[in-house]
């Protein structure tokens, strides 16, 4: 049961208000997907605590019916 | 779900070599395609590991998730610590951390 790119979004940003999201349909079919986040949220966490943040935000969806989420993540650059 | 057989498995078994991989398949015959990619980063930097199949045994392929709250396979652990998935190790690769890790933890790791 494949996700759309909309309602990934939709979970992140609920999780993160200000986060710039930018997701990619890597195959066109709706199950592998690449996604970009950046968010103040992420500013002084691991890489390792940034991805369990998102994948909590996806609310246990990853590694069930998101079978393939390449996942970036970061905060914005200080200044 | 982690019972306290399996998590005390897992936590042996990460420590049990420097670099420890579980995947999906073995190294030589990796049967996922992330899995395969983890493998592939830590074959090209000749870092020697040991490649856990999970695909063999459904206590470790479920027990691995809870213990690092991973929801995915591959997971790489280097010293007995959670480094990260695929997503995470092939971006360390890019930017030189990985190998930066590696060899700040006294495991030579270079391209040949």
């Amino acid at each position: 049961m494949p996700m759309q790119a909309a309602d990934i979004e939709t979970l992140i940003k609920d999780a993160f208000p200000d986060a710039t999201v930018v997701i990619e349909d890597l195959r066109g079919d709706g199950d592998h997907y690449a996604c970009r986040v950046v968010s103040s949220a992420f500013a002084g966490k691991s890489r390792v605590q940034q991805h369990q943040m998102v994948y909590k935000a996806l609310g246990g969806r990853m590694g069930g019916v998101l079978h393939a989420l390449a996942l970036q993540t970061s905060a914005p650059p200080a200044g | 779900m982690l019972d306290d057989a399996t998590k005390e498995r897992i936590e042996q078994d990460i420590k049990s070599e420097d670099v420890v991989l579980y995947m999906k398949g073995t190294p030589v015959f990796p049967q996922c395609g992330f899995s395969a990619a983890v493998v592939g980063v830590l074959t090209h930097l000749n870092v020697p590991f040991r490649g856990i199949n999970v695909l063999e045994d459904d206590s470790v392929r479920e027990g691995i998730k809870s213990f690092s709250d991973w929801p995915t396979i591959p997971q790489l652990y280097v010293k007995g610590e959670f480094v990260g998935g695929c997503d995470i190790v092939r971006e360390m690769y890019e930017t030189g951390e990985l190998t930066e890790m590696f060899q700040t933890r006294g495991i030579d790791a270079q391209p040949a």
